[in-house]
């Protein structure tokens, strides 16, 4: 399978902290893969180095069979992203915001798209309304806008439904869905809900203390592991990281 | 370079034409500000010349003299502006996730500030031939190479404050704007930099605008500048940006190395 995310032993310390500590996975096209972990596990940390924007101490990233050290602007522009913390500038509107990722990314009849993404998006209404002045719910599918802008081949999501209420968030999620179901690209997700990861993730990573210590179908991993829950799979993790590391 | 590299750089000018368009305040550094300190150096000039025996005739030495400055000035301002409304809007994950590369960057800062300066400069000039008389278009192509050696001088300090802001965090802003007023008393703007003491007039030697003024007066005092002079000023000129760029590259490496690009709203990592 054609791994649109290929990373290995990933490491990231700041002082003495490890942030990231020997890291490897892949994400294949298609595929939806959870990042899942206790605040401060490194998920973030993860993701700022996959976009470039944080400096591994060692290993590699290849986006797509691009490396990203030798090769950023190649390896970006096939990726995109939205996070909560990024929210986009809000003295710009929808469209102007769109219109100025959309040259950033070197989008290719870049009117036409945007036309198309805020008709899936449900922004019509807001097409000339300033970032800044819509709800947090709003500013979220503004962002997943952006993010499917190029079409990237990989999309990283930090809880991308964290400010939506359960109906928009629902509709988030059939949304990413099919974007993996077409085939375009994989997903790197990371959230707390651990019902939408069960929902939605083909698979998950756990990461504690910046390693992963586990990995598998987030239908059949608590099973695996003697946990009712995946949630209850979770706390476990976060408690006692060491009895449940991966090999 | 293709029409696709310019992308990027045509985003960066766009972004910033959307927030003009938007916000009457953001005219205020390019039409306002410039005209109030033309009008008011224009009546100063006036009132010198009303009281000077000397015959002399401050309109081109002193109003010259700030017009040009100013344009330094918004040429240096307008990039460290363009590039703290990423600042303002903490736009610095979202801009440099994407496949934008630094180069494209500082292009799009440099070609907007050019457009806003172009814009004041304009204006000034309007102003200060309609109203005071400042015959500034019969020294004719003899200023070119002045704008040029104040444009480039006006990117490189631009370039410079937007690595240190970058470098220090948002509230290094404050190093910005008092810049050209630092560099003043040593370009010899107002006065010829010979009655300097030795220490400014070396460092008045490193600044490339001080032989724009230098041989403003020379002009106006109808001598002829020396070739050398614009040479060094305008190869001086031309080594700040390179070395600004070169210091800004050096600076993003660093904030991408450490983390700070990745948390820039904390100012500092420790």
């Amino acid at each position: 399978m054609h791994h649109v995310l290929s990373i290995r032993d990933l490491r990231k310390a700041y002082g003495d902290k490890i942030a990231v500590d020997r890291v490897s996975f892949e994400v294949s096209r298609g595929e939806i893969v959870g990042l899942l972990g206790p605040n401060g596990a490194g998920k973030t940390t993860t993701i700022s180095m996959i976009l470039g924007v944080l400096q591994p101490d060692s290993g590699s990233i290849q986006v797509d069979g691009m490396d990203l050290a030798t090769g950023r602007a190649q390896a970006l522009g096939r990726t995109n992203f939205a996070a909560v913390y990024a929210p986009l500038p809000g003295n710009l509107t929808v469209w102007q915001n769109l219109r100025v990722f959309g040259l950033l990314y070197g989008v290719k009849g870049l009117s036409e798209r945007i036309g198309a993404l805020i008709g899936q998006f449900d922004l019509e209404k807001f097409r000339n309304v300033k970032c800044g002045a819509l709800s947090s719910g709003e500013q979220t599918r503004v962002a997943l806008a952006k993010a499917m802008l190029n079409q990237p081949h990989l999309l990283l999501l930090d809880e991308p439904t964290a400010s939506l209420d359960p109906v928009a968030a629902r509709e988030v999620r059939a949304r990413i869905r099919q974007f993996a179901v077409s085939g375009r690209g994989g997903v790197l997700w990371t959230t707390h809900n651990m019902v939408e990861v069960q929902d939605v993730c083909d698979r998950v990573l756990f990461l504690s203390h910046g390693r992963i210590m586990l990995e598998g179908d987030p239908k059949t991993l608590p099973d695996e592991h003697g946990q009712p829950t995946l949630e209850e799979l979770f706390i476990a993790v976060a408690r006692e990281p060491l009895t449940l590391e991966r090999t | 370079m293709t029409a696709t590299y310019f992308r990027p750089v045509i985003a960066i000018m766009l972004r910033y034409f959307y927030l003009l368009r938007g916000t009457p305040a953001r005219w205020m550094p390019v039409f306002a500000w410039v005209a109030i300190d033309i009008v008011l150096w224009g009546f100063i000039t006036k009132y010198l010349n009303s009281v000077a025996s000397s015959g002399l005739n401050f309109v081109p030495t002193l109003l010259g003299a700030v017009l040009l400055f100013d344009f330094f000035t918004r040429i240096m301002h307008g990039i460290a502006g363009v590039f703290l409304e990423d600042v303002w809007s903490r736009s610095f994950l979202n801009l440099f996730a994407s496949p934008i590369t630094i180069a494209q960057y500082l292009l799009g800062l440099v070609g907007t500030s050019t457009l806003t300066s172009m814009v004041s400069l304009m204006v000034m000039l309007v102003l200060a031939t309609a109203v005071f008389g400042l015959r500034f278009f019969a020294y004719g192509l003899t200023l070119v190479p002045f704008l040029l050696i104040l444009f480039f001088f006006g990117v490189s300090l631009g370039i410079c404050t937007a690595a240190v802001v970058l470098r220090l965090g948002p509230s290094a802003e404050w190093l910005v704007w008092p810049v050209p007023a630092v560099v003043s008393p040593f370009a010899g703007v107002f006065y010829p930099i010979s009655i300097l003491p030795h220490w400014m007039q070396f460092i008045g030697k490193l600044l490339p605008v001080s032989y724009v003024f230098e041989g403003l007066r020379k002009i106006i005092s109808g001598g002829a500048v020396p070739a050398t002079s614009l040479v060094l000023g305008g190869g001086l000129a031309v080594m700040y940006v390179l070395l600004a760029c070169w210091f800004f590259q050096r600076v993003f490496r660093h904030a991408v190395r450490t983390g700070i690009l990745a948390r820039y709203s904390a100012e500092s990592l420790s």
